[in-house]
C-alpha cells in the first residue's frame, strides 16, 4: 500500500484529461441548440464506436503488417451467435470468456 | 388518465433501483475486467493503493490498462497523459449522444452524469433510448453508481488477488471486454428499424476496412476514434 507524490500527480493528470471530455457536453448542451445534421451524425456514433471496439481486437500489428488475430476471430463467432440468439449481455460475456479460455487452453 | 397510466407503464420506471437492476447484466463484465486490471496492475509494478486511485479517479478500463503498459515501458509523464486523453476522447462523442436527454436537470447533476459515463453505461443507456426515446435521471444515477462502486471494488480486489494469480489471460478474462461490446452492438442493432438495418450493416463493413487501413499508421485507440468520426460521417452522407 504505497505510492509516491509523482505517481499521484500522474494519476491526477490522467483523471483531469479523462473527466473533461466526459462532462463538457453535459455542461454545454443545455445552452446550445444542436443543428439537425449534428444530431443525425450523433445517431451513428453508438454503432460506430461499438463496432470499432470489437474490430480493434480482431487485428494485430506484426512488424510492418496488420493481420487477423485468429484466436480473437474464433472467439468472436460463438460470442456473436450467443449475442444474436440470447440478446443477453451477461450470457454473451460468459460465452465469450469460456470460449477464449478454451481456445487458449487448446491452441496456446 | 387511464391511457396515460398504461403508456407510462410500458416505460422503464425512472427510479434509482431500476437503474441498479439494469446495471446487473453488465456487472460480470466490470468484475472480470476489473479483477483482470488489478492483476495486470500488480504485474506491471503498480501498488494496490495506486490501482484503487486509478479506478476511483480515472474510471476507464482501457485507459487504465494502457496506463499500466506505458508505466511498465517507462514512458514520460506527458506521453502517458496525452495517450490517456486520446484514448478517452471517445467519451466526448458518447457524452454528446447522451447529454441531450438530460437538459431539464441542473448543471451539477449533469456533471454527475458525465463524470460516471463509461462505454458500458453508455451502451445500456443507448439501448434504453432506442427502445423508449428518453432517459430518467434517477435511473441513470442508479446505473452509474452501481457500475462505479462495482468497478472500484473489482479493481482493488484484483490487485489483492494479483499477488497470487499471475496470468488472467489464461482464463479468458481479457475477452470479457470485447464480448461485452459485441453484446451491446447487437442490442443496439436490434433496436434499429428494419428499413435502416442494411445501411448500418454497410457502415460496419466500411468500419472493418477503415480500421484495417488506419491500424497501419496509428495505434488501436486512435484508429477507433478516427474511424468512428469517418464512418459516422459516411453514414450521414450516404443515408437516404
Amino acid at each position: 500500500m504505497t505510492t509516491s507524490i509523482w505517481m499521484v500527480l500522474v494519476i491526477l493528470g490522467c483523471a483531469v484529461v479523462t473527466w473533461l471530455p466526459r462532462i463538457l457536453p453535459f455542461v454545454f448542451v443545455k445552452n446550445v441548440k444542436m443543428p439537425d445534421v449534428v444530431l443525425r451524425w450523433l445517431a451513428y456514433i453508438p454503432v460506430c464506436i461499438l463496432s470499432a471496439l470489437v474490430i480493434e481486437g480482431m487485428f494485430v500489428k506484426e512488424a510492418q503488417l496488420v493481420t487477423i488475430d485468429w484466436l480473437h476471430l474464433c472467439a468472436f463467432i460463438p460470442t456473436l451467435l450467443v449475442a444474436l440468439v440470447t440478446k443477453s449481455l451477461s450470457k454473451t460475456v460468459v460465452a465469450g470468456v469460456i470460449t477464449m479460455a478454451a481456445l487458449r487452453f487448446f491452441f496456446s | 388518465m387511464g391511457n396515460e397510466q398504461i403508456q407510462s407503464n410500458s416505460y422503464t420506471p425512472d427510479t434509482f433501483m431500476q437503474g441498479v437492476k439494469d446495471c446487473v447484466p453488465t456487472l460480470l463484465g466490470y468484475i472480470s475486467i476489473g479483477v483482470a486490471f488489478g492483476v495486470v496492475g500488480i504485474a506491471s509494478g503498480i501498488s494496490v493503493l495506486e490501482i484503487f486511485l486509478l479506478s476511483v479517479l480515472v474510471y476507464a478500463g482501457s485507459a487504465q490498462f494502457i496506463f499500466c503498459g506505458l508505466y511498465l515501458a517507462g514512458a514520460p509523464v506527458t506521453a502517458i497523459v496525452v495517450t490517456i486523453f486520446i484514448v478517452n476522447l471517445r467519451h466526448l462523442l458518447m457524452s454528446l449522444t447522451i447529454a441531450p436527454y438530460f437538459t431539464k436537470h441542473s448543471t451539477l447533476r449533469n456533471i454527475g452524469f458525465g463524470t460516471l459515463l463509461t462505454d458500458e453505461t453508455f451502451g445500456v443507456s443507448v439501448v434504453a433510448t432506442s427502445k423508449e426515446g428518453r432517459l430518467g435521471g434517477k435511473w441513470m444515477d442508479g446505473l452509474n453508481v452501481t457500475a462505479y462502486t462495482t468497478w472500484i471494488a473489482a479493481c482493488t480486489f484484483g490487485g489483492v488477488v494479483g499477488q497470487w494469480l499471475p496470468n488472467p489471460e489464461k482464463w479468458g478474462l481479457d475477452y470479457a471486454l470485447v464480448a461485452m461490446f459485441v453484446a451491446l452492438l447487437i442490442l443496439t442493432l436490434a433496436s434499429i428499424p428494419k428499413t435502416k438495418l442494411m445501411h448500418y450493416l454497410k457502415l460496419i463493413v466500411y468500419m472493418v476496412v477503415c480500421m484495417y487501413g488506419l491500424l497501419y499508421f496509428v495505434p488501436g485507440h486512435l484508429a477507433v476514434l478516427l474511424s468512428t468520426l469517418a464512418v459516422a460521417t459516411i453514414g450521414v452522407v450516404t443515408e437516404k
